[in-house]
């Protein structure tokens, strides 16, 4: 070696490289609503680009682990690291990491008094302060992406519920998240429009978009799912590739649950 | 005392300057307290439901504080404590520094009010909105300004419209903290040794005055209500 500083090595700073880490690491959390422990020693791991899947009955506790991911629930215990830090406690920290972690709600919560364009829009100019110009040409190629961008002048209130989703999905994206959580994205659409809005997510899988999706849809779990796991009573029973998962489940509160959402 | 004397509206229309010099009084001091009052609310109103316990706390107090005294004392307390015994002025000019008096004094009170409302409307707006909000990343503050606030004031504007017309009858109490609004004139008009019949014709025409400003207030709430609603 030609180095004249002796001894210095020429250094990957300190340990792990970020980029190479798991996205999101969930690690012994509880969690309990008073009496009630709706997460029980929860330990996940989602690596970047990966699609998982969680399934399991109602009150299992899929929606509080989902929306403990970005600390719009507080734990009790245990640790949640997204890109290799702990979430930040209140205040700019935690609104900045919510920033880079997306969240699409079953109830689609677009701002009601906001354009579709608008609601799209306001993020990345009020968050992460970009341009108007820069801002609303993204926003146009997103809404394009999702297939409504004829709609982008109306409010949500005139839109179908797939629509709405998808315009969600958009505003969600405009912020460049590292993941994007989805809460039951399709429990509250008419039939007709759960494929239009599945399609848009398989779309973002192939992508490499890590997300980190509650849904009971078997078809977009064997589609794009890299890892099903399943919930019951705030614990997680059993993880598996979904091919797996559904063909052959280990515990018997899964295959229990499967035999009934099979049979409908 | 004759009929034609009752009907009398010489004397009225006689002192027809005085009295639209009231009025326009009225008119300043409702128009400023309008504003004021509405940026005080929306500031109480952000205390009121901030995540900050002592913040919540200076909010609740001073809400419950004024609502619960009357207009007068607010107003006497303003003129009288404030600024005659404290020495707390605007202005070299009485007449100038008793207005503004009267303006934060009104603003002061109906603030809370208009607090009030707007709290009832922050309610109305689904807990989604705000956790969409937070979930983009806006801050507290933002959420409120860009989120909820603009929903809430939109769910309100009839509500707000009633407390805004109580605020332009209480115009007429200002006259305690020694601002002459209209029914001051009214008064010194009616005080005058000269002034010998007709002050039911005074007292009507007055009244009418209050029904024209009022009137439209109203049906502009109404309007802009309809207007702005939002769609669910
Ligand atoms: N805000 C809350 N307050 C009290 N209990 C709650 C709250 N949210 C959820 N729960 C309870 O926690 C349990 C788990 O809920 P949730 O995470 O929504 O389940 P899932 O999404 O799997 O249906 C349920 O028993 C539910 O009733
Ligand atoms: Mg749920």
């Amino acid at each position: 070696m030609t180095d004249s500083k002796g001894g210095a090595e020429p250094s990957v700073p300190g340990g792990t490289d970020r980029a190479d880490g798991p996205l999101v690491e969930v690690r012994d959390v509880n969690k309990h609503f008073g009496e009630l422990h709706v997460l029980r020693d929860v330990n996940l791991t989602v690596a970047r680009g990966e699609v998982v899947v969680i399934i399991g009955p109602s009150g299992s506790g899929k929606s509080t682990l989902c929306r403990s991911i970005n600390r719009l629930e507080p734990i009790d215990s245990g640790t949640i690291l997204v890109d290799g830090k702990p979430l930040p406690q209140e205040g700019r920290d935690l609104a900045r990491l919510r920033a880079d972690v997306g969240m699409v709600f079953q109830s689609f919560n677009l701002f009601a008094h906001k354009t579709i364009l608008e609601n799209v829009t306001l993020g990345p100019l009020k968050v992460r302060k970009e341009s108007r110009e820069t801002v609303e040409k993204r926003a146009m190629e997103l809404l394009d992406r999702v297939g409504i961008a004829n709609q982008a002048q109306k409010y949500p209130a005139q839109l179908s519920g797939g629509q709405q989703q998808r315009a969600a999905i958009a505003r969600s994206l405009a912020m460049r998240p590292k993941v994007i959580l989805f809460d039951e994205p399709t429990s509250a659409l008419d039939p007709e429009m759960i494929n239009e809005v599945l399609d848009v997510m398989t779309g973002l899988a192939r992508d490499g978009m890590t997300m980190i999706v509650v849904t009971h849809e078997m078809g977009f779990a064997r589609r794009a799912a890299q890892q099903v796991v399943f919930m019951a009573d705030g614990q997680i029973v059993e993880a598996n590739s979904p091919e797996e998962f559904f063909t052959n489940p280990q515990s018997d509160r899964a295959k229990d649950f499967l035999s009934k959402i099979l049979t409908h | 005392m004759s009929l034609s004397d009752l009907l009398d509206f010489g004397p009225f229309f006689d002192n027809i300057d005085a009295i639209l010099r009231g009025f326009w009084a009225t008119i300043r001091l409702a128009a400023l307290a309008g504003v004021f009052s509405l940026v005080i609310g929306t500031v109480l109103a952000s205390l009121r439901v901030s995540p900050v316990p002592v913040l919540r706390a200076a909010g609740t107090g001073y809400v419950n504080i004024v609502r619960n005294t009357p207009l007068t004392l607010v107003l006497i307390m303003c003129s009288l404590g404030l600024n005659d015994t404290l020495g707390l002025t605007f202005s070299d000019d009485s007449g100038t520094t008793y207005y503004w008096w009267a303006v934060l004094g009104l603003s002061g009170y109906t603030g809370a009010f208009v607090c009030e409302a707007l709290r009832s409307g922050i309610n109305t707006v689904p807990i989604g909105q705000a956790e969409a909000a937070r979930s983009i990343g806006l801050t507290f503050s933002q959420s409120l300004r860009m989120v909820i606030l603009p929903q809430a004031f939109r769910a309100v504007i009839a509500p707000l419209g009633s407390v805004f017309i109580a605020m332009i009858k209480n115009t007429t109490v200002a006259t305690a903290a020694s601002y002459s609004e209209v029914v001051t004139e009214m008064k010194t008009l009616l005080d005058l040794p000269s002034f010998t019949s007709g002050a039911i014709p005074l007292f009507l025409g007055v009244a009418a005055g209050f029904l024209i400003l009022v009137l439209p207030t109203g049906y502009f709430f109404g309007w802009l209500a309809k207007r702005t609603a939002v769609a669910r």
